[in-house]
């Protein structure tokens, strides 16, 4: 059993909630995940490591309660426990192994997406323990649906929110926002992360490419084990068949088959989970969408 | 009741009609009056056949004497100084290939049924509660056992009795690996078979900690270095699955057998009171011929699904057993022989619609003796299909080859072992199972976790 030690509400049904799992908080890395399993008859739920605590032997996970089992999961209180906790699984972000002489020589920008801000926290806090300065964007559709800009200045260089609706910080969505950054302010990149909707993601790169920015994104496909055994979380990256939960779940954003993706992800939605995916990613489904953050 | 000793005593089955309805286990057993009048068939060979055919050389003549006297007790203590998972093996051993292939019987008539009898005597020693003894006192050495299929219980079951203290690592939340995840529950029983046998290893004494993934929540260089174990086994088995990479493979609706599987074996989508979704189909194709093709199918059409084996080779070439073809007709699924998929026809949402094949004749025996099919031109069609499973076949997980140094592997992933005793190119480390040979069978699993067992304690007494 692993057990939560401390629950806190955040923002917009999104909850963080700290679980006493040594061996994930002893062997983990930005970048990788877990799958919790609530009780016997739940099922296999991979959620991003946020944060982890080697000492305390605890790992930080948010989510968005948006379908019958993160309903469920918001329910759950300190001092429960989850029957199953898995992990770390995936790979680490590819900053970790570069070389510090050639990480220190680029400028990189994060940039997050509504409940995606929370897998990019512990990278920005990851590259700034090591010396690394970055920017970072949080992007969402209103400032109720913004979190964790407090923690995140704390690490990183320059942290600028934007909101679709303007009711928090610059007005416009992530795109909108690089490109004042990159066209207005003077500010080049040698690299972005993107982290958020599919949607958000898939235009963000394809405005990095327009620009020339390498960029990296994190998929999240439906999945069960989380170990290379059952294919159902694979997609096409650069015309060849990937497996998410063990070749990634970060790969090149201008690589990624972002249309077969969002597809497959639609394959288990329930009614309720397609309400709050619409929500996010506009409906995009139908008609190509804008860009991110939702419309 | 006279016996007629050329045939063998019937086995109780659920009607098919009924059966393709639920998961309930198909194949009912033997009661003790049909096993001891099926034991009377044997003729207690003094150079038994039957036993070179059993890769873990039970003493196959003892045990059916004892059933034939009636001391079932006797003949699970004769069975269990071999095989540590005797109600698994009496279910799923291709017997027919095996012991049953060489038996004296056989001949002129039917062979004697081996299988179905080992399986009457470990189900009534659970039913009458016999337990394998543990041992009083453990030597304080510590191995550690990767993956809970069947090598890893059996060589964890084994290094138990020999006193150490065993601990097995499992990736999933539930032990047992194809057994819990891949082997149907209408093949299998969870609950009352699989569940008992892994009590059966823990009351041994071995440790089973899951939810940990070696290579990634640790690893062996850890488990030897900092967690004090002075051995381990792997026995991670040959979890990775193969796609044909056909176009529209990535569409809604074409699974892995390994995912459709799981999803309702080891989550049990099948139960509306687990949270795990499954997409059942309405009409299924899956692909390939070998017992997990017939596992999928069979599984989809107790979901309430049409369902096809699509298979590029003939009837005679299906490598799943006859007994699981038989039943798979039996139950109604339909076989598309020598028919070959080409594409997976995809509707604009994404979702699949159709699967466009080709048919194929035999041609030549190839170097395996089996001959291989080829296209006959201009036979392309499309089967109307909303759901396509591929059951290709699997490879080992890389996972922990690729963290481990100095453990080599063949050009298929396989983990390089030594047959005799499992010993691997590293100092400590032994390995077994499908890890090893690549997929193959539950007792040839434990037939390797057997003799790596032995390997290991040679390699802890030096
Ligand atoms: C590698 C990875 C990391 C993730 N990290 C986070 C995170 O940090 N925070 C967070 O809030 N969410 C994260 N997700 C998504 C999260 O797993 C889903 O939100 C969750 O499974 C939805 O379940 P539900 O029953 O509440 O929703 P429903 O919409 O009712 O889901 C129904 C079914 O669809 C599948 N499903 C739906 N959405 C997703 C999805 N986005 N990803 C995978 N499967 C899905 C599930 O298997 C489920 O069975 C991550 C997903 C992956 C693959
Ligand atoms: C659907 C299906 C039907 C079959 N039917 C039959 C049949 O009728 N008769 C027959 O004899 N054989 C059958 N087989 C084959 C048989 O089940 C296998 O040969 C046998 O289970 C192999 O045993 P194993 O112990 O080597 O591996 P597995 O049973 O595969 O067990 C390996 C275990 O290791 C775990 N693991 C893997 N990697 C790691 C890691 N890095 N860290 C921790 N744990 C890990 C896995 O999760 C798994 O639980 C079937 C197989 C399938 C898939
Ligand atoms: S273990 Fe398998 S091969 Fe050996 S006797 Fe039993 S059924 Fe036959
Ligand atoms: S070969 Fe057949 S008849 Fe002879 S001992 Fe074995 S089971 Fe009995
Ligand atoms: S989740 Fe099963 S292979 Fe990735």
């Amino acid at each position: 059993m692993f057990k939560i030690v401390k629950k806190q509400y955040l923002a917009n049904n999104i909850y963080l909630m700290d679980v006493l799992a040594p061996r994930v908080a002893k062997s983990c890395f930005p970048g990788q995940f877990v799958i919790v399993k609530m009780d016997e008859k739940g099922e296999r739920i991979p959620l991003t490591i946020c944060d982890y605590d080697r000492q305390a032997g605890t790992v930080t996970i948010v989510f968005q309660s948006v379908g019958a089992s993160t309903k469920i999961m918001a329910e759950y209180e300190e001092g429960e426990s989850f029957r199953d906790f898995v992990g770390p699984l995936g790979c680490r972000s590819e900053l970790i192994d570069e070389e510090p002489e050639e990480l220190k020589a680029k400028k990189i920008l994060f940039v997050a997406g509504g409940v995606g801000t929370a897998p990019v926290y512990p990278q920005v806090k990851w590259m700034k323990e090591n010396g690394y300065d970055v920017d970072v964007i949080i992007g969402a559709r209103n400032k109720d649906l913004i979190i964790l800009v407090e923690e995140m200045k704390q690490w990183a260089e320059n942290v600028y929110v934007c909101t679709d609706d303007g009711s928090l910080g610059f007005k416009g969505n992530v795109n909108d926002q690089i490109k004042d950054l990159v066209n207005n302010q003077g500010k080049s990149y040698d690299l972005v992360v993107a982290i958020g909707p599919l949607i958000m993601m898939k235009f963000v790169s394809i405005l990095t490419k327009e620009l020339g920015i390498k960029t990296i994104v994190s998929m999240n496909p439906v999945m069960v084990d989380g170990t290379g055994m059952c294919g159902a979380c694979r997609l096409t990256v650069g015309g060849k068949v990937k497996f998410a939960c063990v070749d990634g779940p970060e790969f090149d954003g201008h690589l990624v088959d972002f249309d077969e993706s969002m597809k497959r992800q639609q394959m288990y939605k329930t009614e309720e989970g397609r309400e709050v995916l619409k929500l996010q990613e506009g409906d995009t489904h139908h008609h190509g969408g804008c860009g991110c953050g939702g419309n | 009741m006279a016996v007629d000793v050329l045939k063998r005593i019937p086995v109780r089955e659920q009607e098919p009609q009924v059966r393709a309805k639920n998961f309930e286990e198909v194949c009912l057993g033997y009661n003790q009056e049909e096993a001891m009048d099926e034991a009377t068939r044997c003729l207690q060979c003094k150079n038994a056949k039957c036993i070179q055919g059993c890769p873990v050389s039970i003493d196959i003549p003892s045990f059916i004497g004892k059933v034939k006297e009636g001391d079932i007790a006797e003949a699970y203590q004769i069975i269990s100084k071999y095989s540590a998972l005797p109600a698994v093996c009496g279910r799923v051993c291709p017997q027919e290939s095996q012991c049953e292939s060489k038996c004296i019987r056989g001949i002129k008539g039917e062979p004697v049924s081996i299988g179905k009898l080992e399986r009457f005597v470990a189900d009534w020693a659970r039913e009458n509660g016999i337990k394998p003894n543990a041992p009083e006192a453990t030597n304080g050495i510590k191995v550690a056992v990767i993956g809970s299929g069947p090598a890893g219980l059996t060589c964890a079951g084994d290094l138990a009795k020999a006193g150490y203290e065993v601990t097995i690592f499992e990736a999933l939340h539930e032990a047992g690996g194809v057994l819990s995840y891949g082997i149907p529950e209408f093949r299998l029983p969870k609950q009352t078979v699989v569940a008992s046998e892994i009590e059966n290893v823990k009351s041994l004494g071995v440790k089973i900690e899951t939810n940990v993934v070696i290579g990634k929540s640790t690893t062996i260089d850890e488990l030897l270095q900092e967690e004090g174990f002075s051995a381990v086994f792997v026995g991670s088995g040959a979890g990775l699955p193969k796609f044909m990479n056909i176009p529209g493979e990535n569409a809604n609706g074409v699974f892995s057998a390994n995912e459709y599987l799981t999803r309702n074996n080891l989550m049990k989508a099948f139960d509306e009171s687990y949270a795990t979704p499954i997409k059942g189909g309405n009409k299924v194709a899956v692909v390939g011929g070998g017992n997990v093709a017939m596992d999928a199918a069979r599984t989809a059409l107790r979901l309430g699904a049409e369902v096809h084996i699509i298979y590029r080779r003939g009837e005679s070439e299906l490598p799943a057993r006859v007994e699981e073809v038989h039943h798979a007709k039996e139950e109604g699924i339909i076989f598309d022989l020598l028919t070959n998929p080409k594409e997976i026809i995809v509707n604009e949402d994404g979702w699949v619609s159709g699967i466009k094949v080709v048919d194929m004749e035999l041609g030549e025996p190839d170097a395996s003796g089996r001959r291989s099919p080829v296209e006959k031109a201009g036979s392309e069609h499309i089967i109307d299909v909303d759901t396509v499973i591929m059951s290709l076949g699997t490879s080992p997980n890389p996972l922990i080859s690729s963290t481990t140094d100095g453990l080599e592997v063949n050009k298929w992933q396989c983990i390089m072992a030594d047959e005799a005793n499992g010993a691997t190119s590293k100092e400590g480390v032994f390995a077994g199972g499908d890890a090893v040979t690549g997929a193959a069978t539950v007792i040839l699993a434990m037939g390797a976790g057997k003799a790596a067992a032995k390997g290991i304690e040679e390699f802890l007494k030096k």
